[in-house]
Formats: C-alpha cells, sequence, structure tokens
C-alpha cells in the first residue's frame, strides 16, 4: 500500500477500508474499538467503506478489507467474493476467518442431523414445525471453511480475537506501505 | 480368560511400566485388540494412570483400541508399492471380500487398510497379514488370499511362499563379504581394549549410516564420559524411511555382524546392556532374531563372560508398533521406555540422558555392522575405501524402475549414473535418494555423488523412470509425512495436514498457483518452526519435485490465479435435501462469478 502524496499542500488521498463479520462473533471489530481514541488518528488517513460502523450494504472499490468470521451459508460466499472483487488487499481477522474457529466445531456433525434435530425433532418444537425453506435465507454449507478456502487472502491476522493493539500495529504499517509483520506479544493464536 | 493372559504377560514383563509397548503388543497379540478392560487390567497391574496406558495404545499405528477383524490385511502403500500396482490389489481383495477400505466387515471377519512402507519395496507389492509380511502380490495371490480368509484359514496355513523374503543382493563389498566368523570381530575388539577400540574407529571416520553421519567415535567417546549409573547400547532397526531395506538384509542374513557391533559399542562405552528396537513390520524376524541370540548366549559369545574375557553384554530386542517417527533416536527412546514415540527436547542429547536418563549410544543396524568389521581391520584400511569425508562403504536400497531391485553395497563416492546402471535403468527421469525426506534429483544431477559431502542418504534409493507422474510421488510422501507426524508440534501436524490436502486438491485438477505458494510458506514455516527432523524435513522432496518437475504440478492447475478448496455447491447439497430448494439462490456458481460482483439479491430469483 503506498499513499501517494501529490503536492505539500494537497493531503493524501484517504484510504478506503470495509469490514465485515461473517460467521463470527463481532467480537473481532470490537477488538478493532479497542483501539480507543486511536481511531480519531486513524479517520485522519483512511474512510470507511462497508462496515457496521458505516451501515453501508455493499462494499465498493476499497483498499483494505478486513473479514471477521468464516464461511457457514451461501450469503457469507456472496459477501467475501464481493469484498475479494472490490478490495486491493483482503485480510482474515481473527481465529475464525483463519480456521473456522468456534462456528467450525460443527463439523464433526452431519448437517442434515443438525437441522433435523434443531428443528423437527428437538425438545420445545411447535407441532408441525419444519425446516425453514423459505428462498430469502441463505443455505448452510455442509461444513464451516476458513475464508482462503473460498477466495485468495492476503494476510491472516490470528487471535481470538487479536488485541486492539494488533489490529493497530498491523493496519498503521499496512496504511505506512510496509510488510506488516506482528512480533512478540502482538501475535497470538488463543 | 483375557484377565490371566494379561496377568501372564505382566508378570513375564515383571510389572515393569517402561515395557508398556511391548506389554500392548503380546497383549493385542493374545487378545485381538485392545479393549478398554485389558487397558484398565494393564494400568492396574503397572500401577500408572489408565490415561498413560490409552495415550500409549493410541498413539501406535498397530495397536488398535477397536476391533479390527480376524484378519487385519495392511497393503503396504508406498510409493515403488503403488508403481508395482497395490492399489488395484487392494481394490480387488475389498470387492472380493464386500469391503471398503479402512472399514472393518459387518461380520468382524477382516477390514483392509493402507500402511506405510513396509520395507518390501525390492519384492513389493507387499502387504501385512496379522502383521506378517507377504510380498511379491499379484491377481491370483489376491484371489486366492480372499478365498483363505472367507475359509477362515489360519494366516499360518497359508501358502508357505508367501511369506518368503529375498535378499537380493546385488552387489557386494567389505561389508557383505566380511568373511568372519561370529565373535571374531568382537574378539578383535576385545584385544584392543576400549581406548584401542577407540583409536581405531576415530582413524577409520566412520560416521552414522541413518543418514545424519554423526561421527561414530565421538557418539561413542561422549557416551563413555557420560555419568551415569548404567551405560546403554541401542541398535536402530526402525528402518522406516520410504524405499529403505537394507537393514532387513543385515538382520537377516548378517546378524551376527551386528550383534557384534552392538558388543563392540557396549564395550566401548563401558554398557553390559544393549537393545535391538525392530520395528514392527519386521516382525516375521523377531523368532529368528531371539533364536540366534540364544544361540549366542550358549556358545559364549552374548551374554556373562563373553568369549571367557570377562565382559558381560547382553541384548534385549523390542519391536516397534508401526510409528515412522520412533526411527528419531529420542521418539525410539521414548518409546523403549513405554511412552507414545515422541522427541524429547535435545540438548539432552542421549549420550548423556537417554534410555532411563542414562547415557546411551543409539546406532544404526549398518554402523555397527562396520564397527565390527573396523574392530578386526583397523581404522587405516576402513579410511582407504571411500572419500576423505566419507569413508567405508554404504548399503543403498535400490527400488522403482530398475531391472534389478535390491542390495547395493558401493563405497562412498560412487555416483548416480553408476548405481543406476549397475541396477539396470533406462530412461530414467527422476531418483530420490533420501526417501520421503531428502531430495529428489532430475537427470542432469546424475553424475552427482553418494557421499555426505554431496548427495547424503541413507540407503533409499527410489527411481522414476519418464512414464512416472512424479505429481503423485510427491503426493505420496506429503500423504505420508501427514501420518506419520507425531501430532507433537503444531507446525508440523497441521503443516503437514494442510500440504496432504492441498495435494489433493491439485489432484482433482482443481489447483492454482496461490496453492503451490502456499506450499512454499509451509515449507519455510515447517523448517524453522518444527520440533524435530521429521517436520524439518517433510516439505523437501515435495519442494525439490515441485521446483524440478513443474509441469507435472502446472498441469493440474485450474486457474491462473486462485481455485476454492473445496465444491462450493457441492457444499450446500444436504440443505438443498432437507430444504427441498432447488431454486438459485440454493445453488453457488464457480468462482469466476465472482469477479461480475454478484451478491445475495442478484443470485435470488
Amino acid at each position: 500500500m503506498s499513499s501517494e502524496t501529490q503536492g505539500a499542500d494537497v493531503k493524501p488521498r484517504k484510504l478506503k477500508v470495509a469490514t465485515v463479520s461473517l460467521a463470527g462473533c463481532f467480537g473481532c471489530h470490537m477488538s478493532f474499538l479497542d483501539i480507543d481514541e486511536r481511531i480519531l488518528p486513524l479517520l485522519e488517513l483512511v474512510e470507511f467503506d462497508r462496515s457496521p460502523i458505516t451501515d453501508i450494504k455493499h462494499c465498493g472499490p476499497c483498499d483494505i478489507g478486513l473479514i471477521e468470521g468464516g464461511v457457514c451459508n451461501a450469503e457469507n460466499v456472496h459477501v467475501l467474493r464481493e469484498f475479494r472483487a472490490n478490495c486491493k488487499v483482503l485480510i482474515a481477522l481473527g481465529a475464525c476467518a483463519v480456521n473456522g474457529g468456534l462456528p467450525a466445531q460443527r463439523n464433526h456433525l452431519e448437517l442434515a442431523d443438525i437441522l433435523q434435530q434443531v428443528y423437527r425433532t428437538g425438545h420445545g418444537l411447535a407441532d408441525g414445525s419444519q425446516i425453514p425453506s423459505d428462498p430469502e435465507l441463505p443455505l448452510p454449507l455442509n461444513q464451516v471453511h476458513a475464508v482462503h478456502e473460498v477466495v485468495r487472502i492476503d494476510y491472516f491476522l490470528p487471535g481470538c480475537p487479536p488485541s486492539g493493539d494488533a489490529i493497530w500495529a498491523f493496519l498503521t504499517q499496512l496504511i505506512e506501505g510496509k510488510e506488516p509483520t506482528l512480533g512478540h506479544g502482538l501475535l497470538h493464536y488463543d | 480368560m483375557a484377565a490371566m493372559n494379561i496377568e501372564s504377560i505382566l508378570d513375564r514383563h515383571s510389572r515393569e511400566a517402561h515395557r508398556l509397548v511391548q506389554i500392548l503388543r503380546e497383549t493385542q497379540d493374545a487378545l485381538g485388540w485392545l479393549a478398554p478392560e485389558s487397558l484398565t487390567a494393564i494400568a492396574e497391574g503397572l500401577d500408572i494412570p489408565r490415561a498413560q496406558v490409552e495415550s500409549t495404545a493410541g498413539f501406535y499405528s498397530f495397536f488398535h483400541t477397536r476391533p479390527l477383524g480376524d484378519y487385519r490385511i495392511l497393503f503396504s502403500d508406498n510409493i515403488t508399492d503403488r508403481m508395482l500396482g497395490n492399489q488395484d490389489l487392494m481394490r480387488t481383495l475389498c470387492e472380493k471380500l464386500w469391503l471398503e477400505p479402512g472399514r472393518v466387515a459387518e461380520d468382524g471377519l477382516v477390514s483392509v487398510d493402507a500402511t506405510s512402507c513396509t520395507g518390501m519395496c525390492d519384492q513389493g507389492p507387499a502387504l501385512l497379514a496379522n502383521y506378517r509380511t507377504i510380498t511379491r502380490l499379484t491377481p491370483a495371490r489376491i484371489d486366492e488370499m480372499a478365498h483363505l480368509i472367507r475359509r477362515r484359514v489360519q494366516v499360518g496355513d497359508w501358502p508357505p511362499e508367501w511369506f518368503h523374503v529375498e535378499d537380493n543382493i546385488r552387489r557386494r563389498d567389505v561389508l557383505l563379504d566380511h568373511g568372519l566368523a561370529p565373535g571374531e570381530a568382537l574378539a578383535a575388539a576385545l584385544d584392543r581394549g576400549p581406548t584401542g577400540l577407540l583409536g581405531e574407529i576415530e582413524r577409520s571416520a566412520l560416521r552414522g549410516r541413518g543418514g545424519a553421519g554423526f561421527g561414530s567415535d565421538i557418539k561413542w567417546r561422549s557416551c563413555r564420559d557420560a555419568w551415569g549409573d548404567a551405560h546403554y547400547v541401542i541398535c536402530n532397526a526402525d528402518e522406516g524411511e520410504p524405499g529403505t531395506f537394507k537393514d532387513r538384509v543385515l538382520l537377516s542374513s548378517y546378524f551376527d555382524m551386528v550383534v557384534d557391533g552392538m558388543c563392540i559399542a557396549g564395550f566401548a562405552i563401558g554398557a553390559s546392556k544393549g537393545f535391538i528396537y525392530l520395528r514392527g513390520e519386521y516382525r516375521y524376524l523377531l523368532d529368528r532374531l531371539e533364536t540366534r541370540l540364544a544361540q549366542r548366549r550358549e556358545a559364549g559369545l552374548l551374554g556373562r563372560n563373553i568369549l571367557g574375557r570377562g565382559f558381560t553384554f547382553d541384548i534385549e530386542i523390542h519391536l516397534g508398533a508401526g510409528a515412522y517417527i520412533c526411527g528419531e533416536e529420542s521418539a525410539l527412546i521414548e518409546s523403549l521406555e513405554g511412552k507414545p514415540g515422541k522427541p524429547r527436547i535435545r540438548p539432552p542429547f542421549p549420550v548423556t540422558h537417554g534410555y532411563l536418563g542414562q547415557p546411551t549410544t543409539v546406532n544404526n543396524v549398518e554402523t555397527l555392522a562396520l564397527a565390527a568389521l573396523i574392530a578386526v581391520k583397523g581404522g587405516e584400511w576402513f579410511r582407504a575405501i571411500g572419500t576423505p569425508a566419507s569413508t567405508g562403504t554404504k548399503l543403498l536400497s535400490v527400488s522403482g524402475d530398475v531391472a534389478r531391485p535390491g542390495i547395493y553395497e558401493f563405497p562412498f563416492g560412487v555416483t548416480v549414473a553408476e548405481v543406476l546402471e549397475a541396477a539396470g535403468a533406462t530412461d530414467t527421469q527422476a531418483v530420490t535418494t533420501a526417501g520421503a525426506a531428502g531430495s529428489c534429483l532430475a537427470a542432469n544431477e546424475f553424475g552427482r555423488r553418494i557421499a555426505f559431502e554431496d548427495v547424503p542418504t541413507g540407503g533409499s534409493i527410489m527411481v522414476f523412470d519418464q512414464s512416472r507422474d512424479m505429481f503423485e510421488a510427491a503426493r505420496n510422501f506429503a500423504h505420508f509425512f501427514a501420518h506419520e507426524s507425531c501430532g507433537f508440534c503444531t507446525p508440523c501436524r497441521v503443516g503437514t495436514a494442510v500440504n496432504a490436502r492441498l495435494m489433493d486438491k491439485l489432484a482433482l485438477d482443481r489447483g492454482s498457483p496461490y496453492d503451490l505458494d502456499e506450499m512454499e510458506k509451509m515449507h519455510h514455516l515447517m523448517q524453522g518452526a518444527s520440533h524435530c527432523g521429521l517436520g524439518n524435513t517433510a516439505t523437501i522432496a515435495l519442494r525439490d519435485i515441485l521446483a524440478k518437475f513443474r509441469p507435472a504440478f502446472d498441469r493440474r492447475l485450474h486457474s491462473p490465479d486462485y481455485e476454492p478448496g473445496f465444491d462450493l455447491d457441492a457444499a450446500l447439497s444436504q440443505a438443498r435435501r432437507m430444504t427441498g430448494r432447488d431454486d438459485a439462490g440454493a445453488h453457488l456458481t464457480d468462482n469466476l462469478s465472482a469477479h461480475a460482483g454478484g451478491h445475495p439479491s442478484e443470485a435470488k430469483p
């Protein structure tokens, strides 16, 4: 990433950043907010596109995309592909995006059995309860996948969640045009 | 009945917890499998936590904690077995027995599965039937085997010629033509005294034959000088590197040289006890070797007061249970102590803290046999053979596309081309020189020399002619390591599995350059971060083959950039079935549509 300077009195163009949580818990987004007041200098450098902060529904052309969460259903696939098509640099943010994480714990169960038990045979269901089949609803995938299994990912930022300091360090290095590296204390897998 | 069996096995092993691997093997031999109540009884009998018994029982491929049938058929699945058609034979046997590979028949009669290289590459395809080696499989043998199993004929009553293992010695040099009588080398060593003997070993510049090439004199001297209550000699006969079978031949036909070598090592370091750690795949050798040890004891060549010279040294054979990692010396020692074969953190090295924490020297079978030769002929004589940095001869196990597979003893410094010519290889495309764990040479490198300073080898030489798909060799190795990683450290446990998955993806013609980059990254990560040599070497052949035989990989690339790791539309199959949906939103098109900016509302009707 290089921020072009166009002249002494012209401010560099702000980078566009989009974020989304797929099969995640928004914990990584909360951790992002843990950069606290550093969000103000960050906003001097970047502008948010699709993100919970802006409520924009579809991602436009962006410099950086941050993906939280793994891929558990068809909609996740569409959103992820939209991000890949629009973002120059795509980052898997947090354990679920990197490996599938907690939602992937369902992977050792058959999806058909899960649907059957949750909607048909489980306790406390209304009589005649059915597996939802409205076309408005995205279908779940047989298994939950890491994001790199669906699109090309440029960087992985592990952690459950990665700390605010790690996200800050990673983003500022990227914005400065450096190859981001996280040293001891910032890189962890739990 | 079961309880009595276990009690007698425990008694035979003096209820010592560090004999757990042997106790488990004998229990399984007697009872067919390791049932939960057997594990409990063993834990109580040894007075150790049940979890400890379970972790050892669960670690080794040849131990089963669930019933796997009265007949357990394991096809050797090295690349050389594959080249000889083992997959068709396995499929045929499964069809005839109405089985799926890896599944136990519903009547509990039989299961058929694959196992890592069984060391019969010169006479494959091979399999293990209830852990007994069967060589030179043919469709006719498979046919008859299915009949025998269905008629419940005991494996011991199967045609004896099936169990015949040839030596296939094709070229003899100083070791295989030694001409010494049993005990002659040992007597020569006793004449020299420990100091004189160590001096000869030093003058010989003998280096370890397992592959690493560590100086034997340094190892023995450090072990001798280390303080301890007892010293131990371990003969590493866990010959697990795919394509290696030279130790099998040394144990079969040169066992006295190996035993002499062990006694000599014991004499040099001040040990009175030695172990042979025999790989589980060589179970068929066990009784024969035990008998020979007993004969040597009677002849005064082993045990108390050897040759009447006051030197006492005895040997015990421990059988492994199907774990490649136990070829690593500290994992081997863990296994000897009854634990899962997970490598220790080194230092301390086994020469100071080995078996039961005591000074221990672990040597390859071939190294010990050579030490016996040196004890007679002297270090200077030995040093004149080979190259200055790699003295002596090397046993090469040559297999694959050659007219005469088998054992070739060559002085170090021989070129790969000379070995190929001797073995009758034509139209050779590639040669792997260290099994699955080392480099792969292309035709322009056949002028290189077998020597520690050029092409180091533990003895595995696998030859591939032009008709072979080197991608399949690389994929076989990737799966081998995914299976054999001990699981202790994350880089190796995960890295080997990721590589195997990526290779399978390519095999389905769904690869992309991204996948190749991933494997390259994995190589660098595993090189630095793995706990032991397995992880550090697991990607070398893969990377070498990828670099030198790139077209075999490029053929399998489906897109120039990126290809998903799985079939996205098929991943919605269960949800479609359960909801009865088949609208456009219930499908995922292939990756190319992503560039059209597809999103949920567009995908729906």
